[in-house]
C-alpha cells in the first residue's frame, strides 16, 4: 500500500473487530452491501466510497465491526467485485488476508436475460450454474437452461 | 461361472436403473442417461406388443396443460386411460384458476394433493423445473416454452430404433429449421450417445446452434452442412424434417427465396436408401407434400402412434411399477 492509498483508508476509521472489504469497484459499492445483506444488520458499519486507488484508479470500501465471512457467504460478492480483498481485523490488528472466489452456483444474484424465462413472470429464486469463467463469464438458467453471458447479465 | 457373475451384475445393473428412474420427474433430456433412455424404449416395446393392461388401475394422473397442445395432451391422456389409470385436470389456462392470477407454485401444491404425477404443459421455459422442486410427486415436462419436450425425444428414438433396428452408427438428416427447432436440439443431442453422423439442412439463417453443435463435437462425431435437400438424401438413413416459420428471417425476400428448398417430395424420394423413413414432429404445413404419404419411407403417422407407448413406458416406469 502506497502512502496516497494509506491515506485515503484513514478517510474511513479504523474497526477493533471485524472485516474490511477493500478494492470494491466503486458503482458496486451499494450492490455489495446489499449481496451481503448488510443493509439489514445491527453491527457497526464504515463505508467510503470513490477513493483514489492506486491499482484501479478508484474503489470503495466497506468495515464491519464485530463480523467474519465465512468463503461461501463472502464468494456471493465476486460476480460484482472480483478484485475485493478482505481482510479480518482483531483487537486493531489483521489476523487473516482473504481474495474472493466465484462460486460454482450463483443464487439470487443475477437476472436470467430470457424474458420468456419463469423467473422473470413469477416470485422465484434465480439460480445458475457457472459454465464459463475465463474469457467470458458464461451463466446456465438452472430453470429455462439458456445461457447468460457478461454482456446480457442484469444484477437483481 | 463367469457368465453367471455378468449376468449377477447386468441383473443389479438394471434393478439400480429403475430404483434411480422410480418417483424421478423428466425434466430435460439431459436428465437421463444412454442406459436409461434404452430402458424406456424397452418398455415401449412391451407396451406396443400389449398395449392394454390394467397397470395404473387406481392411480391418479394430474394432466395440467397451462396452454393447449391437443396432440401431446391426447397422447399422454390415451397411454393413461389405455392402462386404466383417471385422468384429472385442465387443458387451457382458461379453464382453471391461473386465469385468475393463481402462481405455478399454488397451483402445483394443491394439484399435488390429488394425484400421483403430474403431466405438465407451460408456455414459459422453466416452468417444468419449478414446479418439480414444488411438488411432492414426480412430473413429466411436456414442453415448457422452447425449453424441452422430453417425450418427444423419446418417441422420436423409439420410431428410429423401430425402423432401422438399431440406434447405433446411423446417417440422420435434419432439415429446415435447426436454429429454433427444440424438437431437432433435444434429438440431435440424444443421438450423439449412439455414434451418429450428422446431415444438417438449412437455410444458412437457420443453422443448428453452435450449443447444440457442442455435443457433437464433444464426442468426435461427424457432420455435414447442406443448404441443399436433394444433396444430403442419397446418404442418410432417417430424414428428420421440420417447419421453417416465415416469422424466424429477419429479410421477408430470403423466406420466399428458400422456403420451397426445404419441401420433401415423392420425387425426390427416388434414389434413396432402402431403409430410408422419413420422421416429422407434427403438424406439418406444406415441407412434406402429401404425395410422399404413401411412399414406403412416410413413417410420420406412426411415429405419433409411438408417442402412445412411450409415455405409457414413462409413466409406469416413474411410478416405479414397470
Ligand atoms: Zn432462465
Amino acid at each position: 500500500m502506497d502512502k496516497k492509498e494509506k491515506r485515503t483508508e484513514l478517510k474511513v476509521s479504523a474497526i477493533e473487530n471485524g472485516t474490511v472489504i477493500d478494492h470494491i469497484p466503486s458503482h458496486m459499492l451499494f450492490r455489495v452491501i446489499k449481496i451481503l445483506g448488510l443493509d439489514n444488520t445491527d453491527n457497526m458499519i464504515l463505508f467510503g466510497t470513490n477513493l483514489e486507488s492506486k491499482k484501479y484508479g478508484n474503489k470503495g470500501i466497506i468495515k464491519v465491526s464485530n463480523k467474519y465471512f465465512e468463503s461461501e457467504e463472502i464468494n456471493k460478492i465476486a460476480l460484482v467485485a472480483p478484485t475485493a480483498s478482505l481482510i479480518e481485523i482483531k483487537d486493531f490488528k489483521v489476523t487473516n488476508k482473504k481474495n474472493v472466489k466465484i462460486p460454482g452456483d450463483i443464487i439470487k444474484i443475477v437476472k436470467c436475460f430470457n424474458p420468456n424465462c419463469i423467473t422473470n413472470h413469477q416470485n422465484i429464486t434465480t439460480k445458475f450454474k457457472v459454465i464459463q469463467q475465463k474469457p467470458e463469464l458464461k451463466l446456465r438458467c438452472y430453470y429455462c437452461e439458456k445461457t447468460t453471458a457478461k454482456d446480457n447479465m442484469v444484477f437483481l | 461361472m463367469l457368465v453367471g457373475v455378468v449376468f449377477f451384475v447386468f441383473l443389479i445393473n438394471f434393478i439400480n436403473a429403475i430404483d434411480r428412474m422410480k418417483n424421478r420427474s423428466l425434466i430435460s433430456i439431459n436428465d437421463y442417461t444412454t442406459e436409461e433412455y434404452l430402458r424406456i424404449l424397452d418398455t415401449a416395446e412391451d407396451f406396443e406388443a400389449n398395449p392394454r393392461q390394467s397397470l395404473l388401475n387406481g392411480y391418479v394422473i394430474a394432466s395440467l396443460f397451462f396452454e393447449p397442445s391437443t396432440r401431446t395432451r391426447l397422447s399422454f391422456e390415451s397411454a393413461i386411460s389405455q392402462l386404466g389409470g383417471k385422468i384429472v385436470g385442465f387443458s387451457s389456462s382458461a379453464s382453471s384458476s391461473v386465469q385468475k392470477g393463481e402462481s405455478l407454485k399454488d397451483t402445483i401444491l394443491t394439484v399435488n394433493n390429488y394425484c400421483d404425477l403430474i403431466v405438465m404443459r407451460h408456455p414459459l421455459e422453466g416452468s417444468a423445473r419449478y414446479a418439480s422442486e414444488v411438488a411432492d410427486v414426480p412430473i413429466i415436462n411436456a414442453g415448457d416454452g422452447s425449453n424441452q419436450h422430453p417425450t418427444q425425444c423419446l418417441l422420436d428414438l423409439y420410431s428410429i430404433r423401430k425402423t432401422q433396428g438399431k440406434l447405433d452408427n446411423l446417417n440422420v438428416a435434419f432439415v429446415g429449421d435447426l436454429k429454433y427447432g427444440r424438437t431437432v436440439h433435444s434429438l440431435a443431442i440424444a443421438l450423439s450417445g449412439f455414434n451418429t453422423t450428422y446431415h444438417l439442412v438449412s437455410p444458412v439463417e437457420l443453422k443448428l446452434p453452435s450449443a447444440v453443435k457442442h455435443y457433437i463435437k464433444e464426442k468426435d462425431l461427424t457432420y455435414h452442412q447442406y443448404t441443399d435437400l436433394e444433396e444430403a438424401l442419397p446418404h442418410v438413413d432417417i430424414v428428420y424434417m421440420t417447419r421453417i416459420q416465415r416469422e424466424r428471417f429477419s429479410d421477408p425476400m430470403e423466406y420466399e427465396r428458400v422456403k420451397n428448398s426445404y419441401v420433401l417430395t415423392r420425387n425426390l424420394l427416388k434414389d434413396v436408401k432402402q431403409n430410408l423413413k422419413v420422421l416429422h414432429p407434427l403438424p406439418r404445413v406444406n415441407e412434406i407434400s402429401e404425395d410422399v404419404d404413401d411412399t414406403p419411407q412416410a413413417y410420420y403417422f406412426t411415429q405419433a402412434l409411438n408417442g402412445v407407448y412411450v409415455r405409457m413406458a414413462l409413466l409406469t416406469t416413474i411410478l416405479g411399477i414397470k
